[in-house]
């Protein structure tokens, strides 16, 4: 066991050493030059080799990956070229908002998906499974930002019930909260499915109905506590999804999250930026897979884990 | 391969259980209608798609809502809504098959190298899509596309750039299981040249698998095309796309929602078509997993 949980330690952190190389690698290839973006339009020639040299741009690459890595390590991430605030600062004072939208939009999954999947489950083959699966499917299929900008004409505009977007209360994160759900339910609502069937197939499940206990009680008491495994490992998964679709979901509903900042960031081709919002969706990427795994074997004991 | 061996019962009975899937033929259905109207959109669209009409504005500068001349309404431009949707299906479709057939080459390649041949090469090309897993791919693919300045090839590659990993995990472990296979040892042990094995041996055996993915994998691409048009570092006006017409009226989704509606359902419609017919082919191809996956 703690075998396991220090290789895939290892492997996380030898993953997270390769993002930092490529988001490197990729800064330095755009076609930008850093120096003549800080040191604007009108600076000369002499200002522009100035801050070049401040910045360390004029050292070998390898040189300014290290002193790159070293910063990351102590939480330096370098400053934005546009507002010129650390970008560690800008990125905490933005974090907030995303996690509470993470949280959001992973609670309104499971609140449609864990239904839908064990009805779908239940009913195998029926056309009741059937309809459940191809709603799952319009989730997945549906363009998050057009499902948006429809939640918020009618909910927000025509029935007025929440505001056009924003960020404060309780009501803000509806919508928001609600597109994420629905386009990653239906995800959620197949593998429930699947492990439901999977576990109403197993002896146990035979001799509690054999016993007469409820076709309810059954389900809800002897199937879904391990039906659900698969679920909660999902989770961690799902923050990678939830990372990717963070940057439209954000702009729709004016949400002043990371995804926001790095929108804002890409257009200014604010470099500094885009690389830390990179950094921490993947550093939360691995986390979340991490955590998939190491939760696993807890949960189900009878897992083998080397 | 002849038509007569392409054919094969198993594959025969595959059929038969898709076209039983009504989902999957509903979506099939969906799906040959949008080729045709890619195909024949000059035909089909009533009017022409960058044309300004100066009736298709209100008084006070406002785009129409759908009426009798303008079916599904007009645009900020005064342009018809419905000939620009019929147009924006040559741009999702055309991007769908570019940006998917790279990413199927490049996933098939490299899964099938890293799992025939394995040793070091192989090592380093898993740990590669390990650490693609790692990056948020659309926050990646917006950020190329925009730098990049967009256009509809950058598109197409930075989708491909984008997607292939899945497709190469999948092709790695099937020919990793392939390879164990008493005729792969037999052919082997034959002496066979590499080249030969590869091509005739293991590459037909992932014929289904590549039909599956290449057809979700459109479903996917769809949807990140859309959604970069969306944010305006995908296809550039005035060539209509889907994403591209909510992009221009956003602002306006008030006034006019139909100008988000439209586009969007007819996202919504192909997304979903190659989902439902991928989905059922999966099924059909290998019935034991049915329902069973992610």
């Amino acid at each position: 066991m703690f075998r396991y949980i220090l290789r895939r330690l290892i492997q996380a952190a030898l993953v997270l050493v390769g993002v930092s190389v490529i988001t490197f690698l990729l800064s330095y290839a755009l076609p930008a030059d850093p120096a003549r973006m800080i040191a604007g339009r009108s600076a000369t020639p002499e200002t522009v080799e100035k801050i070049r040299h401040e910045l360390g741009l004029d050292r070998p690459l390898p040189v300014q990956y290290f002193n790159y890595a070293w910063g990351l390590l102590h939480g330096d991430m370098g400053r934005s070229y546009v507002q010129k605030t650390e970008v560690t600062t800008l990125l905490k004072s933005r974090l907030p908002a995303t996690i509470q939208l993470a949280v959001a939009g992973i609670l309104f999954e499971l609140i449609l998906a864990l239904p839908l999947g064990i009805i779908a489950a239940l009913r195998k083959g029926k056309l009741t499974d059937q309809l459940t699966m191809v709603f799952a499917f319009f989730g997945v299929s549906a363009p998050q930002f057009a499902l948006g900008l429809i939640l918020l004409y009618f909910f927000g505009y025509r029935l007025s019930l929440v505001p056009l977007g924003g960020y404060g209360t309780l009501k803000h994160i509806i919508l928001p909260g609600l597109t994420i759900g629905i386009t990653g339910a239906g995800w959620y609502a197949r593998v429930m499915r699947s492990s439901m069937l999977e576990v109403l197939s197993q002896q146990y499940i035979r001799t509690a109905k054999a016993k007469g206990v409820s076709k309810w009680a059954v389900v809800t008491k002897h199937a879904l506590r391990n039906a659900i495994l698969p679920i909660i490992a999902m989770i961690g998964l799902d923050i990678g999804i939830f990372m990717s679709g963070v940057v439209v979901v954000e702009s729709v509903f004016a949400w002043p999250g990371i995804g926001q900042m790095a929108w804002q960031a890409i257009q200014l081709v604010d470099i500094p930026v885009i690389m830390g919002v990179v950094t921490v969706a993947a550093v939360a990427i691995v986390i979340g897979n991490l955590l998939a795994d190491l939760v696993y074997p807890f949960l189900d004991p009878r897992i083998e884990y080397r | 391969m002849g038509s007569g061996r392409f054919l094969t019962r198993e594959r025969k009975l595959a059929l038969a259980r898709f076209f039983r899937n009504w989902p999957a033929v509903f979506g099939l259905t969906v799906i040959v209608a949008i080729v045709f109207t890619a195909l024949f959109a000059p035909m089909l669209a009533p009017y022409d798609p960058e044309e300004q009409f100066f009736d298709g504005l209100s008084l006070t500068g406002m785009p129409l809502p759908p009426n009798d001349t303008y079916l599904l309404g007009t645009d900020l431009l005064g342009r018809d809504l419905l000939s620009r949707i019929i147009y924006g299906a040559r741009v999702s479709l055309v991007i769908g098959v570019v940006a998917n057939g790279v990413a199927l080459l490049i996933g098939i390649l490299l899964g099938t190298i890293a799992g025939y041949f394995q040793g070091r090469l192989g090592l380093v090309i898993m740990r590669f899509t390990d650490l693609m897993m790692a990056f948020p791919a659309l926050l990646l693919a917006i950020a190329l596309a925009a730098i990049l300045r967009p256009s509809m090839w950058i598109v197409a590659m930075v989708i491909a750039m984008v997607n292939w990993v899945q497709i190469a995990r999948v092709v790695y472990s099937q020919v990793l299981s392939l390879r164990r296979r008493d005729f792969i040892q037999a052919a082997t042990a034959l002496g066979a040249r590499t080249g030969r094995i590869l091509f005739r041996h293991i590459m037909p055996h992932l014929i289904p698998t590549v039909v599956v993915w290449g057809t979700l994998g459109i479903a996917t691409t769809v949807l990140l095309e859309a959604t970069l048009s969306y944010l305006g570092v995908g296809v550039q006006p005035p060539t209509p796309s889907w994403g591209g017409i909510i992009n221009e009226s956003q602002s306006y989704f008030i006034d006019a929602p139909w100008l988000i509606i439209f586009p969007g359902l007819a996202i919504l419609l192909m997304s979903l078509s190659f989902n439902l017919v991928g989905d059922a082919l999966r099924d059909a191809i290998d019935p034991e997993r049915s329902g069973s996956n992610v």
